[in-house]
């Protein structure tokens, strides 16, 4: 069954490849357009959007869950896995509930995919203390798993899918269910666990920062497509439609008269480049506070929060437009004030 | 300690209450093991009587519990993939199944019976054999046992449990044996206690459906208080709570969550 033993970070991974897979559910709701997505051996890719766009329905179908519509198809590699149930297709899955048996111990969880494939005694008990090492739940082995705490339970489950050495890994909002803290520290473990295993994996998740922080590469849904599909970088500075965006941080827009290669507004003059479009975007930590003279908009502040690292800034630039500044400046601002602003041209987007 | 009028006015509607319920009880055993009851305690006390109805009535009361274990092995097999697809396929039709498996709990068990005999009647091998009065018995103890164990299931995530199973490679089978019916153990046990407790305890319908070859242990009780001296009547109601009384503390025991779920710490 297992031809990959000796080396415990060597997996058998491979890349995934969906084919048109869309998805209409029997009561006649499309969860799903028909989608093609390319994942490549040992990436990571961030499903990312907001709720009911889908995301759950695309790893469903890539863990054969789920069936796809007629014509869609899904290939590990190069093996078509479409007809194939779950439980031929050799992945790990991560749920947002852990999903651990309440009726076995921590390692009897871990040493289940081992059982069900028949693997000898020795050999199995040798890869579950393995297991509980790599994910520091020695002292946990005996344990039933209501005496463990979320954190543990879902590094368990981790442990669980991991230990069939699976070809692909699927987490869906593994961390949704924790708290914060907890939420960060898991993740620094998730990522140093995708990082070192080099295992192909799909992490579903609504949470940017999840995203940005794990992906090699985030594709952001919208109602059952793919809006973008790219580094963080990549979706972060060059966002391909409103929605993304929208999405990933957050952005103004301002409108305003196009005047040469400035936008013409009541309070100043917005410089944007060659390119010219009576509409602009740009990010909050884009704007910066000036001096007089380098300024382009005198804009005046509506309300003012200091977050302690930063302060977040709502700006009027006149016809009833604000603006958010983020701005690490420790002066004390004040709504009523005047302040100088500028925007870079190379932080400007134009979008349809 | 001083008490109020009150408290002493509680305490006696309790123990009238009490005596009303119980003191026929123990009145009918007291009736079992004596002597003669027209002439009361001072005749004597006997076991003579229970022994009596041990001879006479030995049959009803092997007969009863191999019909209560047939029905608990009836209801066990064909309650619990009930129960499953229930508790799986939640639409319409599943919700009016599980509304009509209950019917004929609501349904007088007379009716029920006469309903059998009218279907079955005709087939004079069965009417005559113990398995009529099976079929009675499955019918009024079967929802008993998918409720109970539906019950646990749609409590624990059922779906989610059988995905993380099949997504470590187990199938079907292995799925249900090692996930699905060990996390539905307390539904089963609770529901298997009860189909028994019922089994044994049924009258109505095993009293239509009997034949002077298969009678039970309440058809028994009651043939003997009809045709018996009434000590034969009362030591056969001992023999009876002898069954069913561990059965009826073994159900209590199960309800109590933490004596079912020990909490060891490691
Ligand atoms: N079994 C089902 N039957 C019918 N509709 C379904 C089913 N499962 C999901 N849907 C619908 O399909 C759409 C996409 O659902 P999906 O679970 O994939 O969303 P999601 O992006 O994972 O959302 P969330 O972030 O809330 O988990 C939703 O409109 C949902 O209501
Ligand atoms: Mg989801």
């Amino acid at each position: 069954m297992d031809n990959n033993s000796g080396n415990p970070a060597k997996l058998n991974t491979v890349g995934i490849r969906l084919n048109a897979c869309g998805k209409t559910f029997p009561d006649g709701t499309r969860a799903l357009e028909p989608v093609q997505l390319e994942i490549n051996p040992g990436e990571t890719v961030v499903l990312l959007g907001p709720s009911g766009c889908g995301k759950t329905t695309m790893l469903r179908i890539i863990a054969g869950l789920e069936q796809p519509d007629a014509g869609g198809q899904v290939f590990f590699g190069e093996q078509d896995v479409t007809p194939l149930p779950i439980e031929q297709r050799h992945v790990g899955m991560v749920f947002q509930s852990y999903a651990l048996f309440p009726n076995m111990s921590v390692a009897e969880n871990i040493a289940y995919g081992l059982k069900v494939r028949g693997m000898a005694e020795v050999e199995k008990k040798q890869r579950v203390v393995e297991m509980l090492s790599m994910m520091h739940l020695e002292s946990f082995a005996e344990r039933r798993i209501d005496q463990l705490s979320g954190g543990q339970r879902q590094r368990v489950a981790l442990a669980r899918a991991l230990a069939v050495r699976p070809r692909v890994l699927l987490l869906d909002e593994p961390l949704t269910a924790l708290d914060a803290k907890l939420r960060e520290s898991l993740r620094a473990e998730i990522d140093r666990l995708l990082r070192s295993l080099k295992i192909t994996a799909v992490y579903v998740t609504h949470d940017q920062s999840e995203a940005m922080a794990l992906g090699d590469r985030i594709a952001v849904m919208e109602k059952g497509r793919i809006a973008q599909i790219g580094s963080p970088r990549e979706i972060y500075y060059r966002p391909a439609t409103r929605f993304v965006a929208d999405f990933i941080g957050s952005m103004n827009r301002v409108q305003g008269m196009v005047d040469g290669e400035s936008l013409q507004l009541p309070s100043g003059l917005l410089r944007v480049g060659p390119r010219v479009s009576n509409e602009v975007l740009f990010r909050p930590e884009d704007v910066r506070i000036v001096s007089n003279g380098e300024a382009q908009l005198q804009a005046k502040i509506v309300s003012a929060f200091f977050l302690g690292d930063h302060t977040r800034l709502i700006l009027d630039v006149g016809n009833e437009q604000t603006i958010t500044a983020e701005t690490v400046d420790r002066r004390e601002f004040k709504p009523g004030d005047i302040v100088p602003i500028a925007v870079d041209s190379e932080a400007i987007l134009f979008l349809e | 300690m001083k008490r109020s009028l009150r408290f002493y006015l509680q305490l006696a509607f309790t123990v009238v209450v009490c005596a009303f319920l119980v003191v026929p009880v123990v009145l009918s055993i007291m009736a079992g093991v004596t002597e003669n009851f027209f002439v009361g305690i001072k005749s004597g006390l006997t076991f003579r009587w229970v022994v009596e109805v041990w001879t006479l009535y030995n049959k009803t009361i092997f007969l009863s519990i191999g019909i209560a274990l047939a029905t608990l092995a009836v209801t066990l097999l064909i309650g619990i993939p009930a129960a499953y697809v229930l508790a799986r396929r939640q639409n319409r039709y599943t919700r009016w199944i599980e509304e009509l498996i209950v019917l004929p709990v609501a349904v007088p068990g007379l009716a029920t019976a006469l309903a059998l005999i009218l279907l079955y009647g005709q087939f004079s091998g069965f009417r005559i054999s113990w398995t009529f009065i099976l079929v009675g018995h499955v019918l009024f103890t079967l929802p008993f046992m998918v409720r109970s164990v539906l019950a646990v299931m749609s409590a624990i995530d059922l779906k989610t449990l059988e995905d993380a199973a099949a997504s470590l490679g187990a199938s079907f089978t292995q799925r249900f044996f090692h996930v699905i019916l060990p996390n539905c153990r307390q539904g089963i046990l609770a529901g298997a206690l009860m189909v028994v407790t019922l089994s044994m305890g049924e009258f109505n319908i095993t009293w239509m459906l009997h034949t002077p070859l298969t009678m039970t242990l309440p058809v028994g009780l009651a043939d003997s208080y009809a045709s018996m001296r009434l000590e034969i009547g009362s030591a056969y109601t001992i023999v009876f709570f002898i069954m069913i009384i561990p059965l009826l503390v073994a159900m209590q025991w199960m309800s109590e969550p933490a004596k079912v779920k020990p909490r060891f710490l490691s």
